[in-house]
């Protein structure tokens, strides 16, 4: 059972307290947008195995969405970090080169 | 024979006897006896019948390993099948029945099996029952399922008696395993300053030392435990805990500790078991290691023990399986099993032992006692039934020709130690085979990894491969101090204790006795006691192809059930490696998964039974419902009254009343639960415009708006009506479900996407109670109130219009009035703080006397709305509908650029004309159409089944139409108006419908408009 | 008239520890700027207290302070003035992006007190309630089985915990349970 620090309490918490809220950094595709663009905004998704960039939320904590990265082979946890973010800070990504130099994630490195 | 020994037995307590019973046979044991001791103090050997062959069964272990003694534990709401008695504290008044047999333990017909043993091999059922196929599930499974399974489930009606909890717990470390390991690797852990936990599944300490000998630091072993538990209790940061097992190890340094709190006293109040939610930086597994059988022919007779189990039973209880004991071994350890018994009086027939040249320092102590050890020799077969009568000794390295033949009445049988890896394999630890010990044993270098990537559990002691007493303390030693150093505390170097013990010489992997043992043998060579698997069953599955351990696990049964093959894996895996020609570490293990060792439903439940089974949401008139016959409706985990049922009355009858009286008079309704969110910000308007499909920042100050929320892929999610509260704030109104679900979607939209708007959203469902006054006299009765009050809120038609609001008083109650109608009546929905809403509820009930008030709900309140067409979130909708399905087209914005849900409307299959659309269905014959009926048209699918074109999405007797009405989503419904469609019923009938417009009742809308 | 009723009107239990209610309490869901001077002073006028830091509860004579989130706290403030005290503030924040409401009987508030007080939390929340990881002044939203719930522990040792009114019955009875007087764990 998981435990993720949440970036806006820093409580430690363990997952009954959080809830997943699946792959971050989607960008939103609305009115205008092209059919493949939509579909692909709304159901198509990474599915890594080692680094990933996830949504939770501390639902019975306070209620903040935040986002985590993690392995989800290993489930190392690289760092946990705001939600307001269109994709993950350095300090993220370079703690995840530290220990998978080679990591890739969408066209992210 | 099986006696109790005159001298011996450090856990019991002669001066306390206890009574308890078997099969209903009265019997005795001490204090500290486990229920297989005292069994065995009885001479009662056999303890219960094989799975398959039915096979008499006696103990075979001392622990958690036990495979054979399973036991009906308890009587009545404390009854329990398949408890170990080997784990099983002896109490006075126990009652254990044995298992697997019928008429009796003595007397079985199904041991009929054991002579038809020859057909019955590995895959037997699968091969035999499959043709002819019908006769499966009428004649095969219910004869098969009569004849197996292990105990028989407690009686349904009957429910536990007892409680459970569970109990959250932090610590730097957490040991497993209160044996000699686990103590001193805890007592180096906590010198170092950290928070450690020690959980022993025993209600003694010591593990196998105190049994096994040797010296710790110039002491007895059992010295040495005592001094060291005084040095732990004394220490503040060392929290110690018996009767708790380390059941499994979870991601993250979580891990369940299973205490048993009054299993060995039942009743006397309290949790029986409590679940440890343990958190741990480390986690030392100092598990032990368990003995393994030996696999020759008869191996399973009442009365053949593993080695050190039976000099447990001597030392620890006080008790022989045997008279005249034949010892066979291929490591020393043994040769203490035949030094313990031989000093308590038993005498030991021959030693066979075989290495060729035996053992070593232990071999020569047995042979100075005169006990007559001979190598190079093994078990060709032990002769009996119920119990062992004697045993044909043989050439290890024969085919089993029989050179002599004992009287005996026990055999002890050592085939050497697998350290039980279970805790440290179940978070991802890898295994490295151990050539020179046989067995596998933790791979320091592949540890289950914590959160931080790194290692988070240490194996110490016999657990990790350590084979004798210095080693494993030595080995503790560093696992303690590297589990606290790992976990960030800087751990005292100090020396291990001391031990001294004699040298052993290597042990010899021996998997089946006589090496070349025959057909005849092999068949009667137990691999796996509890699934009956023999050696003969594993070379067929391997002969028929199944090479994987997982596949031949499945396949022959082995290593499964209740004790998942603590005893038999190993064995069963070394004999598919030869079958297959293949290394024993190339075959591999099976995957060891949590639970270590059954544990009880009811501590997994933990408190959650009887009335905290799950929260129940209560409104602040419950009490009022529940005493005013309310019959309760689950919605969501809210309870809701259905309907109020009076004395005489069906709850038929009640829902047809209350349905009539709010069209005639006055109902209220207890509407607290819909949900109430206030959205507040610069930014709320343009915020509710995304969120609903219609316009809400154009929303006027004092007014209403009724509105619509699709999720992203368009489909609805919820509605509700939203009020405009001042310039930056609006109310909006979820349904009763939805309050938090839809609280957590804006504050989604919010947080994760629109970061920068300004909007605060505030979930208030709660502090308001709100009640729905309906009716033609529902002016009038909050007319009646103002007036009893003196004054109050203006409610008229011109002072507060249909959907408009106005805050103030009524009846001196501080509320805000909503003139909304879900019903299509003169409504007024009134919200009052929640700890005024009894009190207001009270006084409404009062002062509507005089206009026939009565309460009503949810079934009144749907088939009102039904009556009106409006639809219902979670009947007209189940996540596949958007609001063009249902004709809300009026209620999608064309002005908005954009809204949730609105690019998905635009997609080819939401744009489709032959989606299913709403109209309203009426029988042909008056009836009531079954609800989620399937309507069918011309023609089949692919599959042969007609094809649908239509369903049935609500549906109800109208009192006030005398007749049922419905609504369903139909194919090309709304053009088809007056068409008749069929829908089969599953009671067989077709129900006959036409299609009509879906509002039944008022249609002008004069009512409610008043 | 109104004469209010808190969500389990004085209900008791003892066992391990005691299980009350608290009574009406009053409490304002506060939203906006945690960092804006003009929020500190008007929360230190409804409540007499500073705003804490997160994690914390800060009390004072009248009333008090709980971190809720980034941008959320809830005061604590006397119940029959929470009205007055929501359009104090209100007043006070015109012009700030803030939102105040009256949430005083959205919730169900229990003491809980006595030697077994931080047992029975441990045995429903997921949080270490050891007397060096937990301590006076200390605020934790978190799970209570299976419903969320909050709580505080002050000065003099008493927890305070605050959950939804709809569950306050079945928090009551899981803290009873839990307070079993036979089941004491015994490590704290």
């Amino acid at each position: 059972m998981l435990i993720l620090e949440c970036p806006y309490c820093g409580v430690k918490a363990e997952e009954t307290e959080l809830a997943a809220g699946g792959e971050a950094h989607l960008k939103r595709f609305g009115p205008g947008s092209s059919d493949e663009e939509f579909h692909d905004y709304l159901f198509m998704r990474e599915n890594p195995k080692g680094v990933h960039f996830e949504r939770w939320r501390h639902a019975n904590g306070c209620g903040k969405w935040f986002h985590a990265a993690r392995c989800t082979m290993t489930l190392e946890v690289f760092g946990t970090y705001s939600a307001q973010t269109t994709e993950p800070p350095q300090e993220i990504k370079d703690k995840i080169s530290e220990k998978r130099p080679d990591w890739t994630w969408r066209d992210i490195k | 024979m099986s006696t109790r020994l005159a001298n011996t037995g450090r856990l019991i307590d002669r001066s306390k006897q206890i009574e308890f019973t078997f099969n209903g046979k009265r019997m005795k044991g001490y204090a500290g006896d486990t229920l297989a001791s005292a069994l065995l103090a009885n001479d009662q050997m056999m303890v219960g019948r094989s799975f398959k062959y039915h096979r008499p069964r006696g103990v075979v272990a001392s622990g958690p390993e036990e495979p054979n003694a399973l036991v009906g534990l308890g009587t009545g709401d404390r009854f329990e099948p398949n408890q170990r008695a080997t784990t099983t504290e002896l109490f006075s008044g126990l009652s254990a029945q044995s298992q697997n047999h019928w008429p009796s333990l003595d007397f079985d017909v199904l041991a009929i099996n054991n002579k038809l043993s020859r057909f019955l091999t590995a895959g037997f059922y699968y091969k035999m029952f499959i043709h002819p196929r019908p006769l499966w599930k009428h004649v095969y499974e219910p004869i098969i399922r009569q004849s197996a399974g292990l105990g028989k489930a407690p009686d349904k009606e009957l429910k536990d008696a007892d409680t459970y909890e569970h109990f959250y717990f932090f610590a730097d470390v957490l040991v497993i395993g209160g044996g000699v390991a686990g103590l001193q690797a805890a007592k180096a852990a906590a010198e170092s300053g950290a928070k450690v936990l020690l959980i022993e599944q025993h209600n003694y300490w010591g593990g196998r030392a105190p049994v096994d000998g040797g010296t710790i630091d110039g002491m007895e072993p059992g010295a040495w435990v005592e001094k060291t538990l005084e040095e732990l209790r004394g220490m503040d940061n060392v929290t110690l805990r018996d009767r708790c097992m380390g059941a499994g190890v979870y991601d993250h340094g979580y891990a369940l500790g299973y205490e048993r709190l009054t299993d060995h006293a039942p009743g006397q109040g309290g949790p029986r078991h409590r679940l440890w939610r343990i958190r741990a930086s480390q986690i030392v597994t100092a598990t032990g290691a368990i003995e393994r059988p030996l696999s020759f022919a008869g191996n399973d007779i009442p009365g053949v023990m593993l080695a050190a189990s039976m000099r447990d039973y001597a030392v620890n209880w006080g008790v022989t399986p045997g008279q005249k004991v034949v010892v066979a071994t291929n490591n020393d350890d043994a040769y203490r099993t035949a030094i313990a018994l031989h000093g308590a009086g038993v005498e030991i027939v021959r030693v066979l032992d075989t290495r060729d040249s035996g053992g070593g320092a232990l071999m020569e102590e047995v042979r100075q006692l005169g006990i007559r050890v001979e190598c190079g020799r093994g078990i060709a077969k032990v002769k009996g039934t119920k119990r062992v009568t004697g045993v044909a000794i043989c050439a290890q390295n024969g085919e089993g020709g029989a050179q002599e033949e004992v009287a005996a009445d026990a055999v002890a049988m050592s085939g050497g130690w697998s350290p039980v890896v279970h805790l440290w394999s179940h978070c991802g630890g890898k295994l490295v085979w151990d050539q020179a010990h046989a067995n596998f044993r933790p791979d320091p270098e592949r540890p289950p990894l914590g959160a931080d990537g790194n290692g988070f559990v240490v194996a110490a002691g016999a657990a990790n491969g350590a084979s004798d007493l210095g080693a494993a303390l030595q080995d503790a030693q560093t696992a303690g101090e590297a589990a606290a150093n790992a976990a960030g505390f800087t751990p005292k170097t100090v020396n291990a204790p001391a031990a001294e013990a004699p040298v052993e010489t290597p042990m010899q992997p021996v998997w089946l006795m006589p090496a070349k043992a025959d057909i005849k043998l092999r068949m009667k060579s137990w691999l796996d006691y509890q699934n009956d698997v023999k050696v003969s069953d594993v070379q067929l599955a391997a002969q028929e192809g199944f090479e994987s351990v997982e596949h031949t696990k499945r396949y022959t049964t082995l290593g499964m059930a209740t004790d998942q093959g603590k005893l038999s894996n190993i064995n069963g895996l070394a004999i598919l490696a030869d079958s297959l020609g293949s290394e024993i570490p190339q075959v591999g293990t099976t995957t060891f998964r949590p639970p270590y060792h059954p544990i009880s439903m009811g501590a997994i439940g933990g408190e959650a039974r009887g009335e905290i089974f799950q929260p129940l949401r209560k409104t602040p008139m419950y009490e009022w419902h529940d005493s005013n016959g309310s019959d309760w409706e689950p919605v969501g985990q809210w309870r809701r009254p259905f309907a109020y049922v009076r004395s005489g009355e069906t709850l038929h009858d009640a829902v047809n009343r209350e349905v009539k009286n709010t069209r005639e008079n006055l109902g209220l309704l207890d509407a607290s639960t819909l949900g109430k969110l206030v959205v507040k910000g610069p930014d709320a308007g343009k915020f509710l415009d995304m969120m609903y499909t219609n316009m809400m920042s154009t929303l006027k100050i004092g007014k209403c708006r009724y509105g619509l929320m699709c999720s992203e892929n368009g489909f609805l999610i919820d509605d509700g009506v939203v009020a405009r509260i001042d310039e930056d704030t609006w109310l909006c109104h979820t349904t009763t479900g939805g309050a938090e679900r839809i609280h957590g979607h804006m504050e989604e939209w919010l947080q994760t996407e629109w970061w920068d708007w300004k909007v605060y959203v505030a979930n208030v469902t709660e502090q308001l109670a709100q009640v729905a006054v309906v009716g033609p006299n529902a002016r009038k009765v909050l007319e009646k109130l103002n007036e009893k009050a003196g004054g109050g809120m203006d409610v008229s038609k011109e002072a507060l219009p249909f959907m408009e609001w106005r805050d103030g008083e009524i009846g001196g109650f501080k509320a805000r009035a909503y003139r909304i109608s879900f019903s299509g009546e003169l409504s007024y929905e009134i919200a009052v703080a929640a700890s005024d809403g009894l009190a207001f509820w009270t006084a409404l009930m009062e002062a509507g006397q005089e206009f026939g008030v009565m309460p009503y709900g949810t079934e009144c309140l749907h088939i009102l709305r039904a009556e009106k067409g409006f639809i219902m979130i979670g009947d007209e909708t189940d996540g596949t509908v958007i609001p063009q399905d249902l004709g809300l087209h009026w209620a999608l914005s064309k002005k908005k650029e954009d809204f949730l849900g609105k690019r998905a409307h635009s997609r080819s299959h939401m744009a489709d004309p032959d989606r299913w659309q709403l109209v309203g269905l009426e029988t042909v014959d008056g009836s009531v159409l079954p609800d989620g009926a399937y309507a069918v048209g011309n023609g089949v699918n692919a599959n042969g089944q007609k094809n649908t074109i239509g369903r049935v999405t609500s549906t109800y007797y109208s009192s006030n139409l005398g007749r049922g009405i419905a609504m369903g989503l139909v194919k090309h419904g709304p053009k088809r108006m007056g068409e008749v469609i069929d829908f089969p019923g599953t009671d067989g009938k077709i129900y006959k419908a036409k299609i009509v417009d879906q509002v039944f009742y008022d249609k002008e809308g004069e009512k409610q408009n008043v | 008239m109104s004469d209010p009723v808190s969500a389990m009107s004085g209900a008791t239990f003892a066992g391990l520890a005691k299980v009350e209610d608290s009574g009406l309490q009053g409490m304002i869901t506060l939203r906006g700027d945690l960092a804006s001077a003009v929020l500190q002073a008007a929360v230190k006028a409804a409540t007499g207290a500073e705003v804490p830091v997160s994690g914390q509860v800060a009390l004072s004579d009248q009333g008090g302070v709980a971190w809720m989130s980034p941008d959320e706290l809830l005061l604590l403030v006397p119940y029959a003035e929470v009205d007055a005290k929501v359009s104090e503030l209100s007043e006070a924040l015109k012009g700030e992006h803030a939102l105040a409401v009256n949430v005083s009987d959205a919730r169900g508030v229990f003491r809980l007190s006595g030697e077994g007080a931080r047992e029975v939390l441990g045995k429903v929340c997921p949080v270490d309630m050891s007397a060096e990881a937990f301590k006076p002044g200390q605020f934790r939203r978190t799970r209570m089985a299976q419903v969320a719930a909050a709580f505080w522990l002050d000065h003099d040792g008493v927890f305070h915990i605050v959950c939804f009114r709809s569950v306050a019955a079945y928090v009551f009875n899981l803290l009873s349970a839990s307070a079993h007087p036979q089941s004491k764990v015994v490590v704290y």
